[in-house]
């Protein structure tokens, strides 16, 4: 007997599964051109399996970031080798680049990067749009995500007439919207004050663990840097400790 | 290492709907509407100048046309030169009989301007004011044949041209300050009273008429010392024989000295003022197409700043997943949109003011189909070029530059 299935947005995500490593990097190193060059990631070698939450911790210039955009397909490395759910950045192209983006990941910012002229449902639809998904559905889709960070009655509010912590919540439902295999988010609570911090916490937890989603988040905060099962501290461009080794 | 891992499902590729194109093009222009309107003004102006300009010259030439068409080209004036005075020399007295005779020919109607003959408004006017004017002897078939019309009173009849009576040209009215004929009214011609029985419209194929005080062939032979040599014949021809004819004219008119004899065809004046419409029109149309090269500069301009503000909105739209490609489509489809909407707006604003000239010139209003669809596509064109190099720079940012700029 076969049953006819309706042909889905994108192919469903991979389940969770602890012993498959969702992002990897080996001896990865970034170098920017410039007299004198600089060196922001300097042979950074780590592995997060699915369903992991990973904080990644350390000083300002440490090279969070950079390593947080090479997670995100962003960037390609200077040297080493970066897998994203098994696909090697430095082999793909620009397109398939972005359709790992696209499909696979999910980013949140410290400042939001909500387009201020088009409402919440629609920001968060925006994050579905480069799958090719029609409008109708993205909107569907949209909809529901912002009802699970409990924005259902904000669809069609301006990020303008959103409080900070109601706008990273929008932020996060665009990460989430699509079911990515990973969310990175870069100091998510940098912009909100302690008990948004809380709040926003607790909710992207309870999201990704429904989910079973991998998460990187970078911080400055112990409180969001506590609540993670993984806790990974840079300086100077290198893993210096590692509360989660590479084989939990 | 586990070499497991590259056997995970391909990752499908990224992909922008097309027709999401438009409202992901439409995003900048929404939210900076006064700059998008003023980026489209510039445009518009270009096009509705290029617009105006081509239906307002293809109106007046639609206009020469029909008038040239309703006075007919099958109308044919024969001269003999002019003498040193600059009167009119005279043709053979039988020129007029003979061309009566040439095969084609269907009206003839002969004119002699009256030399030395003036004519003003009163005796008491000083004798070298003439105004210009000049005084011809003609038959009563000239107005048929010119297909003329009398603006007030009648023209000449058999009767009337045995005694003093005048009809008077349109500018020749008008110079003697007579407008209409309420009450009896006279001039003082060629040391005569004449009574003015008429006066005629403008005739745009024979001008020199309108500045003259036509009188008949006997009362000018009886009074004005008219010889019986007429000065210029007006020959109205079949249509289809107007060619064959006009080469005959010079040879019948004056079989002796044919080579002083000129034959020309008034209408060809009116034609030869279209095509100098046409040659005048270049010079706008340059304007216009300025006008346009400086709005596309305009637009250029906004999107190049546009990309710059939107160094973030760009950084995320390739985090969410877009393409280079994607990026730079959006911008040439933002770029587009301003243009055509200049475009749309200055098509329309240009046929609005090529109608209202035509209008108030009572000309048929005609604005080109071409004049519509290419300033269009120049306003499509524009758009595209304008909008490539910003393109290309909001396609070449790095995204991790671009969402660090903030």
């Amino acid at each position: 007997m076969t049953s006819i299935v309706p042909p889905s947005p994108s192919p469903p995500t991979p389940p969770a599964d602890a012993a498959t490593p969702v992002l990897e990097l080996d001896q990865v190193r970034k170098v920017y051109a410039g007299t004198p060059p600089v060196e922001p990631v300097r042979g950074v070698t780590l592995t997060i399996t699915g369903g992991e939450l990973v904080a990644m911790v350390g000083p300002s210039g440490s090279g969070k970031t950079t390593l947080l955009h090479l997670m995100a397909a962003l960037d390609r490395p200077t040297s080493g080798v970066v897998r994203v759910a098994g696909q090697s950045l430095g082999a793909l192209s620009d397109r398939r680049l972005a359709g790992l983006r696209a499909h696979r990941l999910g980013v949140v910012f410290q400042q939001f990067f909500l387009l201020e002229h088009v409402s919440a449902l629609d920001n968060v639809a925006t994050g579905l749009l480069y799958r090719g998904i029609r409008g109708t559905e993205r909107r569907r889709l949209a909809r529901q995500a912002l009802e699970r960070v409990g924005l259902g009655h904000r669809l069609g509010h301006r990020p303008a007439a959103l409080s900070g912590g109601e706008q990273q919540r929008v932020a996060i439902a665009r990460a989430l919207a699509g079911h990515p295999q990973v969310v990175l988010a870069d100091e998510p609570t940098g912009n909100l004050d302690s008990a948004a911090t809380a709040e926003l916490v607790a909710l992207l937890l309870q999201q990704l663990n429904r989910q079973g989603v991998t998460l990187v988040v970078v911080t400055h905060d112990p409180l969001v840097a506590g609540a993670m099962t993984r806790q990974v501290q840079l300086r100077d461009g290198q893993v210096v400790a590692d509360s989660g080794g590479r084989y939990p | 290492m586990s070499r497991m891992t590259s056997a995970s499902p391909a990752t499908p590729r990224s992909r922008l709907r097309p027709g999401d194109l438009l409202p992901v093009g439409t995003v900048g222009l929404r939210a900076r509407r006064l700059r998008a309107g003023l980026s489209a003004l510039g445009v518009a102006i270009g096009i509705a100048a290029i617009v105006a300009v081509l239906g307002i010259t293809r109106s007046s030439q639609a206009e020469l046309l029909a008038q040239i068409d309703r006075l007919g080209t099958d109308l044919l004036t024969v001269t003999s030169g002019r003498s040193l005075e600059g009167q009119e020399a005279e043709l053979p007295s039988r020129a007029s009989g003979m061309l009566g005779r040439i095969d084609g020919v269907r009206q003839v109607a002969p004119t002699a301007q009256l030399a030395g003959v003036n004519v003003y408004r009163s005796d008491k006017v000083p004798a070298f004011q003439t105004g210009a004017l000049a005084v011809r002897a003609c038959d009563p078939a000239l107005l048929a044949t010119l297909d003329g019309r009398v603006r007030h009173g009648t023209f000449l009849n058999p009767a009337t041209a045995r005694y003093p009576t005048t009809v008077l040209g349109y500018q020749a009215a008008t110079t003697l300050g007579i407008a209409t004929l309420g009450q009896p009214t006279r001039v003082w011609l060629g040391g005569h009273w004449f009574t003015v029985v008429g006066i005629l419209d403008p005739l745009p194929l024979a001008p020199e008429l309108d500045r003259s005080a036509l009188v008949g062939f006997p009362v000018a032979g009886r009074l004005l010392g008219y010889q019986g040599h007429p000065s210029r014949i007006y020959v109205r021809t079949t249509t289809d024989s107007t060619t064959t004819v006009s080469s005959l004219l010079a040879r019948t008119a004056d079989p002796q000295h044919p080579e002083q004899v000129q034959a020309s065809r008034p209408s060809d004046a009116l034609t030869a003022r279209v095509a100098a419409k046409r040659a005048t029109t270049g010079l706008f149309l340059g304007l216009g197409a300025v006008a346009l090269l400086v709005g596309g500069i305009g637009i250029a301009n906004v999107m190049v700043i546009g990309v710059l503000e939107r160094r973030s909105e760009i950084g995320l739209r390739r985090a969410l997943g877009a393409t280079r490609g994607h990026v730079a489509g959006q911008f040439v489809v933002e770029s587009l949109l301003l243009a055509t909407l200049g475009g749309v707006a200055g098509v329309a604003a240009g046929a609005a003011i090529a109608a209202s000239v035509a209008d108030r010139q009572r000309w048929p209003v005609q604005v080109p189909a071409v004049a519509v669809w290419g300033g269009l596509a120049a306003a499509l064109a524009v758009g595209v070029v304008a909008g490539l190099y910003p393109a290309m720079r909001a396609a070449r940012l790095a995204p991790t530059d671009a969402l660090r700029s903030v």
